[in-house]
Formats: C-alpha cells, sequence, structure tokens
C-alpha cells in the first residue's frame, strides 16, 4: 500500500510538472487565454483522488463481504 | 456486474471528459461563451440521476411481487444514490444560471419543477423512515415510488415545455441538440452520460452492499 501510494504521489509530482512546461507553450497554440491548463490538472487530480477513493472503499467492501460469506 | 471492467470504464470516461471537454474546440455561442462547456457537466448528473431512480422504480415493482427485502433496500440505495445526483444538477444548473440568466435562482419553471421533482424522493425517503414496520414500509414505499417516477418525469419533461423557460429544450426555446450541439460536442457529451451514469450505479452498488451488510450483522 505504501508503494503505490509513493508511486502515486510520484506520479501526482511529474503530472504537475509536464503540465507547466507544456502549458506555457501549449496554450499559446490551442488556446488564446492561457493556464488552462492548470485548471484541467486539478480537475484531473481531484477526479482521479475521488475515483481512487472509490475504488479502495470498494476493495475494503469486498473484503468485508467475503469474511462475513462463511458465517451465513 | 460485479466486475471491475465497467467501473474502470466509467473512471477513463468521467477523467477524459474533464480533460476534452475543458480543451477540445466548441460552438462560439452569445451570452454562454465558454460556459457552454458546462453542458458536459450539469446535465450528466441529470442523466445518472434519472437512470438511478428507474433501477429504484424497477425493483419497486420487482419487491412488491416478490415481497423480497432485497429487491426493497436496491429500492432505497438507488434513490439515496440519485439524490446526491440530482442536488449536484440543481446546484450547478443555478451557478450556470447566474450567468447566463442573470440569476442563481430566476423561479424559471425547470428549476421549480427541477427543485420539486427531488422533494418528491426527499419525501420518499422521510416516508420511509416513518414507518417502522418492514413489511408495511416496504409496500407502502415502493406505492409511493411508482407514483413518484411519472411525477418525477412529467415534471422534468412535460410541465417545464408547456411554460416559458429559459431552459434549453423548453418553453418554445430550442434543445441543445437542435442546433448547437455539433459533432465536436457530441464526442465529449455522450461519454460524459454514459461515464457518469456508470459512476452513479456505482455508488449505488456500494450503497446497496454497505446496507445488506449492515442488514446481516443486525440479523445476526
Amino acid at each position: 500500500m505504501k508503494k503505490i501510494l509513493f508511486s502515486l504521489i510520484l506520479m501526482l509530482v511529474t503530472i504537475q510538472l509536464s503540465a507547466q512546461d507544456n502549458g506555457v507553450e501549449m496554450a499559446d497554440k490551442l488556446r488564446s487565454d492561457g493556464k488552462i491548463y492548470v485548471v484541467v490538472v486539478c480537475i484531473v487530480i481531484i477526479l482521479l483522488g475521488l475515483l481512487a477513493y472509490l475504488f479502495s472503499i470498494d476493495k475494503r467492501l469486498k473484503k468485508i463481504e467475503k469474511e462475513n460469506l462463511p458465517k451465513n | 456486474m460485479n466486475k471491475t471492467w465497467w467501473k474502470i470504464l466509467g473512471s477513463v470516461l468521467v477523467v477524459y471528459t474533464a480533460i476534452a471537454g475543458l480543451l477540445l474546440g466548441v460552438p462560439r455561442l452569445p451570452i454562454l461563451n465558454e460556459s457552454i462547456r458546462n453542458l458536459y457537466f450539469h446535465v450528466p448528473m441529470w442523466f445518472a440521476m434519472i437512470v438511478l431512480f428507474s433501477i429504484s422504480v424497477f425493483y419497486s415493482i420487482k419487491s412488491l411481487s416478490s415481497k423480497s427485502e432485497i429487491d426493497d433496500m436496491k429500492a432505497v440505495e438507488s434513490v439515496n444514490a440519485g439524490i446526491i445526483f440530482g442536488l449536484l444538477g440543481l446546484v450547478t444548473g443555478a451557478i450556470w444560471a447566474k450567468y447566463t440568466w442573470g440569476q442563481f435562482w430566476s423561479f424559471d419553471p425547470k428549476q421549480n419543477f427541477a427543485a420539486i421533482s427531488v422533494l418528491l424522493y426527499f419525501a420518499y425517503l422521510i416516508l420511509r423512515n416513518a414507518i417502522d414496520e418492514e413489511q408495511k414500509r416496504a409496500k407502502i414505499s415502493a406505492i409511493y415510488n411508482i407514483f413518484a417516477f411519472p411525477m418525477m418525469v412529467v415534471l422534468l419533461f412535460v410541465l417545464p415545455r408547456l411554460k416559458d423557460s429559459l431552459h434549453p429544450g423548453n418553453g418554445g426555446n430550442p434543445g441543445f441538440n437542435s442546433y448547437d450541439l455539433d459533432s465536436r460536442m457530441r464526442m465529449v457529451f455522450y461519454p460524459a452520460c454514459l461515464g457518469w451514469i456508470l459512476i452513479g450505479y456505482w455508488v449505488y452498488t456500494i450503497k446497496f452492499r454497505l446496507r445488506s451488510l449492515e442488514n446481516k450483522q443486525q440479523a445476526n
């Protein structure tokens, strides 16, 4: 779990870095009002976080369901 | 449906819509401006809500004939999950309205009726809490739900059309489909709807599984 969390944090850091590098260059080409990428990165991080949380709840629930099965 | 592939699909679609919805091209329209992108986020909330309420009414009808507690629990938990999406739809709609119609709540028929339809389902939950006996609760709330569902459909899709409304698709206003939803927007809008419906269904299954576990523990 710790390893996964650590690699996730590392990934998030690199996402932000690459977004900052590309964002400045690409915003001029694709969109006249730049820095929209910052918002996109934030929204994606929030969504990824919430979805990862949902997956972890699901996983825990599965574990409890398995524990409860043999009893009944 | 106890597999993971559709959960991953839903997650991928939702993340895709966040990226594509903000970055891909949209039609240039006055008043709406960039807020047209809200279509990818505000409308799917309502679709997810309607799908969840449909699941609920399906299990309500089923529970009347099967008299099974599981069907009753499925009906409640899908309403519980659906209400979250309905509230999110109301709030995002109000914010969008502030910057296009001028006010958060202009007592537009669509807004009012949407709020009433969410209240209908709050009433469903309150009705359930008011009845202690399980068999009676399942039966009465199932019948209420069967009446509430067509009411919700009428409130959301029929009545606003008969009145003057600012909302697209109502009161003589053309819907988004007719002229602004071009092929670029469809590429994001349909995946967004499917993605949020899947996420909504996922939340419902989690809530249902939690409740059935709690139920088992109470029985033991």
